[in-house]
């Protein structure tokens, strides 16, 4: 098992999905197109009649963030005024010691404002919920964002649970069906990845952790590549909690000699005042590199499909549609390339920071 | 929603979720199929260890059985040249007796045939004389019938005295 199996694995993957391209050009540019209008349908009694300046950098920032529904597409009447179809979401705030929930579709996009034991709420164009009296909103809501992660998670339980009851059936415990494609890619992260980085005698615990990462990260970059997907792992709040696991477990585990180097620098006495707050410093920067790296990442590659799509309605002209397609179709390709790439430099890096932290000094270790 | 702003529910929800898939695949899913994976490999480990082992012994079985094939053909050899000599020596030796025993013979019977020869002369000079002697009875005794003869015939008989005979 080799890199170059990884990108073989990859690649197949690729193909799969280039099926679902077709579909996603469809509606990104359906969406894209739809929020140009959207940007009028703010103000629907006004002036719908003059659509607004086309806004790419709005239009790219509101798809790659998150939001309180699931937005499909948005559809124009025969007054030309456009109505966002979407699929409500539970709303769920914490305010004056108690849960206020709603479906989404209670604000009506921003233009209803639901009353709950008293107090009102309204939601501002960004999506931030507030209280009309200005009292403190801690907002829990499953937000497109947190559903796509659940559909996730449900995935990953269906197709890894059914995966470890056909080794269970199988008498000859050789892989069948989805455990024959996924196989290859456990055993990459154990040998090429948690082994080396770990060390033989100490890896096993740390699998688990690394299998789940590199699985949760590698389905959600696919899931976020989907038409009307959502950017969870280009979220930098998932990215955290994330890099917060690894720097949990690689903190939990750091042996004696890994806590010394920190706080028992081989330098001078005197350059401890130096030594230990970097050392300290250092605990912190790698979690955070973790974070930005997956987080700029998976948001650059959604930006840059986005910016692409966006050009055919800058130029509005439906012959840039073609070029921009190709551009698109060949970024599709290469972002899947990245979800894994992605995964798999996270998972990397995990098992190496963990690997340090338990490293055992030279001569004991051999 | 901003960027660079970590919103509380998208911290919340995934710490949650992330932590319970954790547990959740760990039990269900990881130890099952990393049990069944190394147990696999143990297996496989063992079956090619099996069968580098039954090479190996093939080998030596095959150099075992070369090694008694060329025994046995050496075996075989040295009995064909031991036969062939033994052949050669038992016709060699029943030729010599043979022709001894041919020798033999014929000296016998030119022994035979010498004392036959012998024995017939023997008889047939015994014949001759017994012939002359009665041929000469007779001449004798026809002619001593008359008184002069007998006399010069008994003076011959006395000259011829002094002549040795045969």
């Amino acid at each position: 098992m080799s890199q170059t199996s990884l990108l073989h694995l990859v690649i197949r993957c690729s193909f799969l999905w280039v099926g679902l391209l077709g579909l996603t050009l469809h509606t990104n540019s359906a969406s894209a197109k739809a929020s140009a209008t959207s940007a009028s349908s703010q103000e629907p009694a006004s002036d719908s009649s003059e659509p607004k300046e086309f806004n790419a950098s709005e239009v790219i920032l509101h798809h790659i963030a998150d939001a309180h529904d699931w937005h499909l597409y948005d559809h124009v009447d025969q007054h030309g005024v456009s109505h966002p179809v979407s699929i409500p979401l539970p709303v769920i705030v914490w305010c004056q010691g108690q849960f206020h929930t709603w479906l989404s579709s209670a604000f009506e996009h921003g233009h209803a404002s639901p009353v709950s034991h008293g107090l009102t709420f309204h939601m501002d164009e960004h999506g931030h919920i507030a209280e009309a009296s200005g009292l403190t909103v801690l907002d829990f809501s499953i937000t497109k964002n947190v559903a796509s992660m659940l559909i996730s998670v449900l995935l990953l339980v269906l197709i890894f649970g059914s995966m470890a009851r056909s080794y269970a059936r199988a008498d000859q415990k050789l892989p069948g069906g989805l455990a024959r494609f996924l196989e290859p890619i456990i055993l990459f992260i154990r040998d090429d990845i948690a082994r080396p980085n770990i060390g033989e005698h100490r890896y096993h615990r740390y699998m688990p952790f690394l299998l789940t990462a590199f699985f949760f990260i590698w389905i959600n970059n696919l899931l976020g590549l989907l038409p009307t997907g959502a950017n969870l792992t280009g979220n930098i709040a998932v990215s955290l909690v994330l890099a917060v696991f690894t720097l949990v477990i690689t903190n939990w585990s750091g042996n004696k000699h890994y806590w010394g180097h920190i706080f028992k620098p081989h330098v001078p006495l005197w350059l401890y005042p130096i030594m230990v707050p970097v050392e300290l410093v250092g605990i912190f920067s790698k979690p955070i590199a973790l974070t930005i790296r997956l987080f700029a990442n998976i948001t650059a590659g959604h930006i840059i499909i986005l910016s692409l799509i966006s050009l055919i309605f800058i130029f509005k002209s439906l012959a840039m549609a073609p070029v921009s397609i190709a551009f698109v179709l060949f970024m599709e390709c290469l972002e899947m390339l990245v979800a894994a790439l992605q995964a798999y430099v996270f998972t990397l890096l995990s098992a190496l920071f963990i690997g340090l932290a338990t490293a055992e000094p030279e001569h004991e270790t051999h | 929603m901003d960027l660079v702003t970590p919103q509380l529910g998208l911290l919340v929800w995934p710490a949650l979720s992330f932590l319970l898939l954790l547990l959740v695949l760990r039990k269900f899913a990881w130890k099952p199929i990393l049990d069944s994976v190394n147990e696999r490999d143990a297996q496989i480990r063992q079956a090619l260890d099996a069968a580098k082992e039954a090479r190996e012994a093939m080998v030596r079985l095959q150099a075992d059985n070369e090694q008694l094939m060329a025994q046995a053909r050496a075996e075989r050899d040295q009995m064909l040249t031991e036969a062939k000599k033994t052949r050669d020596h038992l016709l060699s030796e029943a030729r010599s007796k043979a022709e001894e025993e041919g020798k033999r013979l014929l000296e016998m019977a030119r022994q035979d045939i010498e004392n036959e020869r012998k024995a017939t002369l023997t008889e047939v000079r015994n014949l001759v004389a017994a012939l002359s002697v009665d041929v000469a009875e007779k001449l004798l005794r026809k002619e001593l019938q008359k008184d002069e003869a007998q006399e010069a015939y008994l003076q011959e008989q006395l000259r011829d005295l002094q002549i040795p005979s045969r």
